[in-house]
C-alpha cells in the first residue's frame, strides 16, 4: 500500500523540470567576484535587485515601522495577536492605493475586495481552488511560467491546456488560438473554467495590447468562463506601451457590476517583482465577486502574511512621496539595464522579442540549434549552463511551442556580472562557428554550413523585428 | 444583465461554494455577541468577556523587553538594516538556516531538553492552520480519513478536509476515564471506519490536548504508537501547546516516545507552531517536523503555498537562538499560565464548578453537566445561550469539539488580564448563586423539583428570545479564523 498520497508521490509539482534543474546547478557552483569566479551566473531568477536603496533610506527615516511602534506605543502584542484572515485594514488601503498607482489612477481598487495570501504562488493556487475542481481546466497561453504547473494544478486536480502563441506575430494571443485550446479541452470531455493570463508577461517580458485584453474579455464572456489576471509584474512596465490592467478594459468596454463579465474577471498581485521583496510572501487577490472573496478569504487561513510584514509595508506603501518615487525610478533602472542586456546579446550575434517590462527578455537563440526541435534546445541548454555557466531558462520548460527560446533575467544581479555574463556568451558564440575543422570530415562540413545558415538567420534577425510595432499594440 | 448569484455559483468550485470551512454556523452568535459588545474594563465593563479565544498573552512583556535589547534582529532598524535586502530578496522554501536552526533549538528546550530535533527536518508552513492541511495532503487522498479522539479543536473539520477531501473519523472519548484515548475506542473507530468502506491513513492526536488541557501520559502514548504501527497508518502529534504545560506531570513529546519503541519512523508526524507557546498567532509560523523523509522533501515544496515571511523568520532566528531569554520565557510563561489556572479554577470551585484537571493550555475544560435542563445536547446549547447572553461570556460548548456528553464547556483563561479574570469569576458567582437561590425558593414551594428543571425557567424566557432572533450573519470584522469555530452538533462528520 502506498503510504503518502498521489500529490506526494507524483511529480505533478513540476520540480523536475529543467527550469528548477537549472537552478540545482546554480546552487552546486554559484558564482562570486572574487571567490568563484568561473562559476555560474544566474540568470534564471526573475527577481528585482534594483531599488533596494531606495527602500533602505526610507527605512533609515522611518525607525517606527519597524520598530513595532505606533505613535510612540509598543505595538507587539497587538500585532503579534493579529491573525484576522481580513487583514490589517491599513495594509490592505494601501496595497489598493499602490495598485491604482501603477495603473496611473486609471482605476480604483476596493480594499474589501482585496484578499491576502501568502505569496502570489499561494494567491494563484487559491484561485483555482475558488474556481475549478479537480478534473476542470484552465487555459493558459504559452510561453508561461513553469511555476503554474504547480501553483494550478499540484494540490488542486485541475489541468492545464495551453493556448499555443507563436513567434509569427510576436506570442500574441489570437482568437484561433483561443478557440483551439477550447476545442481540445472539449475534445477530452473536459470543462473549461478559466483562462489565465500573466500581464506584463512572465517570460515575454511584453505587456499585452488592448486588443488582446478585448478578445480575452470577448472570450470568456461568450464562453461563459473566468479570467484571472496575473498582474504582479505590473511595476515593472518600464517603457511603452504603458501597462493596461484588464481592469482597465473592462472600465473602457463600460462593464461593470451590471454585466455579467464583471464578476468573472479576477487579478493576482504581489509585491515580489514590483518591489523586490519575495522573502516577505505578500500575495493578493482581487475579485468582483463576493462569493470568490468570501471563499478565499477563509482559504487564506492556509496562508496568511505575517503581521509583522503587514505592518511594515502599510506604512512603507502608505507614503505616497516614497511609491511614487519608487515607481518611476524603478522603470528608469529597468529601462536601463534591460538596455544593456539587448545591446550585450546583439554583440553575441542574438536577438530578442522587442519587450518593455518584466525583469528578464525573450531571447531568440534558434539559429544556435543544431536542428530545430528540442532535443537540440536542450542541448544548446546544457551547453550554456555547464560550458558557458550560465543559468538560463530554456523555453521549453516555459512550455513554448517552438524550440530556441530562452528566458534571460536581467534584473538580479550587478551590472558587471551581467556584463561578464555578455562577455562570455559573446565568447560562446564566437567558438561556437569558429570550431576548427576536423580532419576535413562531414563533421566540418555541417559546422560550416550550419554556420553559414546561422549566419544567414544572424543577418535576417537584426533587420526583422519579430514583435509588431510598437504603435500598434 | 448581471449572472444570478445561483449562476455564479455554479461557475466556483464545489470547495468555493461548500460549508466545509465549518464557518456558517449558530453557533457564531457567541462571537457576535462578544463583538457587538466587547468587554472593556472601564468604557464597558457590562460587556461580554471573550472566553473563547485560545490566545497566550500572559508573557509579552518579556517579548517587548527582548526586542528593545535587541535592535539588530529586525533588518529595518540602523543596527539590522545592512540584512534587509539580503532577507527580504530570500524565498528559499529551505527558510533561513538560522531560523530552522532556531526553531529546532527551541522545540528541544520547549521540550525541557529531552529530545533534540534536527534543523533538515523542520518544513515551513501558514501557521498550525496551514501545517496541519500540508501534512493531510502529503498522507491523504480524497476520500481517505484520520482518526481523531474527541473532543477536539473545531477548525481541524476546515483544516484537515476542506481542501484536501479527508474524512474525519472520531474516536470516542468520556469523562467516565477523563477524556483518555483508549484502545477498544481506537479499534472501534477504525473498524466503523473499516465497515463504511473508508481508508484509515492515520491518526491525529493534539498533545498536550485542546480543549482537555491535558498532557497524555507515556503509557497512552506508547499504545497509540503501537496501534498505529500494527495498522500500519502515520501518527500525526499535533503538539502546538508544548511549552503551555505548567505543572505536573511534564510533557512527553512523542519522539520520546517512538525513541525506546520498535517503530517505523516514517510513520511519525509532528506539527508544530509559535501561536500558543509564545503567543505569535499574527506571525504565522507553522512548522512540519516529520521523520519521513519523503514528506520533508515533498512537504518542503509544498510549503511554497505558505512560507513564514523572511522578516518573521530573521526576527525570530534571533530571539530563538538566545538561549538565556528562551529559558527565560519558558520559565516566566509556564509560572505565570500556572497562576492564572489555579486563580481560575480555584474561583470556579468556590461555586460548586469542577473542571478536568489539567496541566497544560490556555483554558479549562468545565464541567457544568449538573446545570443542564436536560441531559443532552439541546440542553447545552440552552445553557450556552444564558452563559452568552445573560452571564456574558463567551465560552465554547463542548459540542463544537465533538464531545460525545453534553455539559462541558471550554474556557480560556490566558487571553485577559487578571481584572477581566475578577470580572469574569464574579459573574459566575453571580450566575450561580442566582441558580441556588431560584433552587431554595422552589424547594420552599415545592420541595420535590429538581433545582435544575427551575434553572430551565429562571432562564427559558431569555433563551426563547434568543431563537427568536435567529441565525445571525457573521460580523466581517470578527473572525479570528485560528479560535475555535463551534461547530453545530448538527452536522456530523459522514463516517
Amino acid at each position: 500500500m502506498c503510504m503518502l498520497s498521489r500529490n506526494a508521490t507524483f511529480n505533478s509539482h513540476g520540480q523536475d523540470s529543467s527550469y528548477f534543474l537549472g537552478w540545482q546547478e546554480y546552487e552546486k557552483t554559484p558564482y562570486h567576484e572574487v571567490h568563484n569566479t568561473n562559476g555560474i551566473i544566474q540568470m534564471g531568477l526573475a527577481e528585482n535587485q534594483l531599488c533596494f536603496d531606495l527602500l533602505e533610506s526610507w527605512l533609515a527615516k522611518n525607525p517606527e515601522a519597524a520598530a513595532f511602534k505606533k505613535n510612540g506605543e509598543s505595538i507587539f502584542a497587538e500585532l503579534a495577536l493579529f491573525q484576522d484572515y481580513h487583514g490589517l485594514p491599513a495594509f490592505k488601503k494601501a496595497m489598493v492605493d499602490f495598485m491604482a498607482e501603477i495603473r496611473g489612477n486609471k482605476v480604483t481598487f476596493d480594499p474589501n475586495h482585496l484578499v491576502l495570501t501568502a505569496g502570489a504562488t499561494s494567491a494563484n493556487e487559491t484561485f483555482i481552488f475558488c474556481l475549478a475542481d479537480p478534473g476542470e481546466v484552465l487555459l493558459i497561453p504559452t510561453p508561461y511560467y513553469p511555476g503554474f504547473d504547480r501553483d494550478s494544478k499540484w494540490r488542486t486536480g485541475v489541468a492545464i491546456v495551453p493556448i499555443h502563441c507563436t513567434s509569427s506575430n510576436g506570442f500574441q494571443i489570437t482568437e484561433t488560438a483561443l478557440e483551439e485550446a477550447y476545442q481540445e479541452a472539449e475534445k477530452r470531455n473536459l470543462r473549461v473554467k478559466g483562462v489565465l493570463v500573466t500581464n506584463p508577461s512572465n517570460p515575454l517580458g511584453t505587456t499585452m495590447t488592448r486588443n488582446e485584453l478585448y478578445l480575452l474579455l470577448s472570450f470568456v464572456e461568450d464562453k461563459g468562463i473566468h479570467l484571472i489576471s496575473d498582474e504582479i509584474y505590473s511595476g515593472t512596465a518600464f517603457s511603452t506601451p504603458s501597462f493596461r490592467s484588464v481592469m482597465e478594459v473592462l472600465k473602457d468596454r463600460n462593464c461593470d457590476e451590471n454585466s455579467e463579465v464583471w464578476q468573472r474577471v479576477h487579478v493576482v498581485y504581489s509585491l515580489s517583482k514590483d518591489l523586490g521583496l519575495p522573502g516577505f510572501r505578500v500575495g493578493a487577490i482581487y475579485s468582483n465577486d463576493d462569493m470568490v472573496v468570501a471563499a478565499a478569504t477563509k482559504m487564506s487561513s492556509f496562508g496568511l502574511v505575517s503581521s509583522q510584514t503587514q505592518h511594515l509595508l502599510s506604512a512603507m506603501l502608505s507614503d505616497r512621496k516614497l511609491t511614487k518615487n519608487y515607481i518611476a525610478e524603478n522603470h528608469k533602472r529597468l529601462k536601463q539595464r534591460q538596455k544593456n542586456l539587448v545591446s550585450g546579446l546583439q554583440k553575441a550575434g542574438i536577438s530578442c522579442l522587442n519587450g518593455n517590462a518584466g525583469l528578464f527578455c525573450w531571447v531568440d537563440m534558434r539559429h544556435l540549434l543544431r536542428s530545430n526541435t528540442f532535443e537540440a534546445e536542450m542541448e544548446l541548454w546544457k551547453k550554456i549552463v555547464y560550458e558557458v555557466h550560465l543559468n538560463i531558462s530554456p523555453g521549453s520548460s516555459c512550455h513554448c511551442t517552438e524550440p530556441g527560446w530562452f528566458r534571460v533575467c536581467f534584473a538580479n544581479l550587478p551590472e558587471r556580472t551581467l556584463d561578464l555574463a555578455m562577455q562570455r556568451l559573446k565568447a560562446f558564440v564566437g567558438e561556437y562557428y569558429n570550431v576548427p575543422e576536423v580532419n576535413g570530415r562531414s563533421q566540418s562540413s555541417h559546422l560550416s554550413h550550419s554556420r553559414g545558415q546561422s549566419l544567414r538567420k544572424w543577418v535576417s534577425r537584426l533587420s526583422f523585428d519579430d514583435r509588431c510595432p510598437i504603435h500598434g499594440r | 444583465m448581471a449572472s444570478s448569484a445561483s449562476e455564479n455559483r455554479l461557475l466556483l468550485s464545489r470547495i468555493a461554494t461548500n460549508e466545509k470551512h465549518g464557518e456558517n454556523s449558530p453557533y457564531f452568535d457567541g462571537w457576535k455577541a462578544y463583538d457587538q459588545n466587547p468587554f472593556h474594563l472601564t468604557e464597558n465593563p457590562e460587556g461580554v468577556i471573550q472566553m473563547g479565544l485560545a490566545e497566550n498573552q500572559l508573557s509579552f512583556d518579556l517579548v517587548e523587553e527582548w526586542i528593545r535589547k535587541n535592535p539588530k534582529a529586525s533588518i529595518c532598524t540602523a543596527e539590522g538594516i545592512e540584512k534587509f535586502r539580503s532577507v527580504a530578496n530570500f524565498q528559499d522554501y529551505h527558510g533561513l538556516p538560522e531560523f530552522r536552526q532556531a526553531i529546532a533549538s527551541f522545540m528541544w528546550k520547549a521540550r525541557g531538553g529531552r529530545v533534540t530535533f534536527g534543523p533538515h527536518r523542520v518544513v515551513m508552513s501558514g501557521g498550525a492552520t496551514g501545517a496541519n492541511e500540508l501534512v493531510m495532503f502529503c498522507l491523504a487522498n480524497r476520500g481517505d480519513a484520520f482518526l481523531i479522539p474527541s473532543p477536539y479543536y473545531p477548525a481541524f473539520y476546515r483544516d484537515l478536509g476542506w481542501r484536501t477531501g479527508v474524512q474525519i473519523v472520531p474516536v470516542d472519548c468520556d469523562s467516565s476515564n477523563n477524556f483518555k484515548i483508549t484502545k477498544e475506542a481506537l479499534e472501534a473507530a477504525y473498524g466503523k471506519a473499516q465497515n463504511n468502506n473508508i481508508n484509515v491513513k492515520g491518526l491525529i492526536i493534539t498533545n498536550p490536548s485542546n480543549p482537555l488541557g491535558t498532557t497524555l501520559d507515556k503509557d497512552t502514548l506508547e499504545s497509540l504508537v503501537t496501534f498505529i504501527n500494527q495498522k500500519n497508518i502515520h501518527l500525526v502529534c499535533d503538539e502546538i501547546y508544548a511549552a503551555t504545560v505548567f505543572s505536573s506531570p511534564k510533557f512527553t513529546c512523542i519522539t520520546e516516545v517512538i525513541q525506546n519503541m520498535n517503530c517505523n519512523p516514517n510513520l511519525i508526524h509532528i506539527v508544530y507552531s509559535l501561536s500558543k507557546d509564545m503567543g505569535f498567532p499574527g506571525l504565522r509560523v507553522g512548522i512540519v517536523y516529520s521523520y519521513n523523509d519523503d514528506v520533508v522533501n515533498i512537504g518542503r515544496k509544498m510549503s511554497s503555498f505558505g512560507l513564514v515571511s523572511s522578516q518573521t523568520q530573521h526576527m525570530l532566528a534571533s530571539m530563538l537562538s538566545d538561549e538565556d531569554f528562551v529559558e527565560k520565557f519558558l520559565t516566566t510563561s509556564a509560572k505565570r499560565l500556572a497562576k492564572r489556572h489555579g486563580v481560575f479554577t480555584d474561583g470556579l470551585e468556590e461555586v460548586g464548578i469542577n473542571c478536568l484537571k489539567s496541566n497544560a493550555g490556555l483554558f479549562c475544560w468545565m464541567d457544568l453537566r449538573r446545570l443542564l435542563r436536560d441531559q443532552t445536547f439541546d440542553g447545552e446549547m440552552v445553557l450556552w445561550r444564558v452563559i452568552v447572553n445573560e452571564v456574558k461570556l463567551n465560552v465554547s460548548p463542548g459540542s463544537s469539539f465533538k464531545c460525545v456528553e453534553p455539559g462541558w464547556f471550554r474556557v480560556c483563561f490566558a487571553n485577559m488580564d487578571d481584572d477581566t479574570v475578577e470580572v469574569a469569576l464574579k459573574r459566575i458567582r453571580a450566575f450561580v448563586g442566582q441558580a441556588k437561590k431560584a433552587q431554595e425558593q422552589a424547594q420552599v414551594k415545592s420541595p420535590k423539583k429538581r433545582w435544575q428543571s427551575n434553572l430551565r425557567l429562571s432562564f427559558s424566557s431569555s433563551s426563547r428570545r434568543f431563537e427568536q432572533e435567529g441565525v445571525s450573519v457573521m460580523s466581517p470584522r470578527m473572525m479570528s479564523p485560528h479560535s475555535p469555530m463551534p461547530h453545530s452538533p448538527l452536522l456530523r462528520a459522514t463516517t
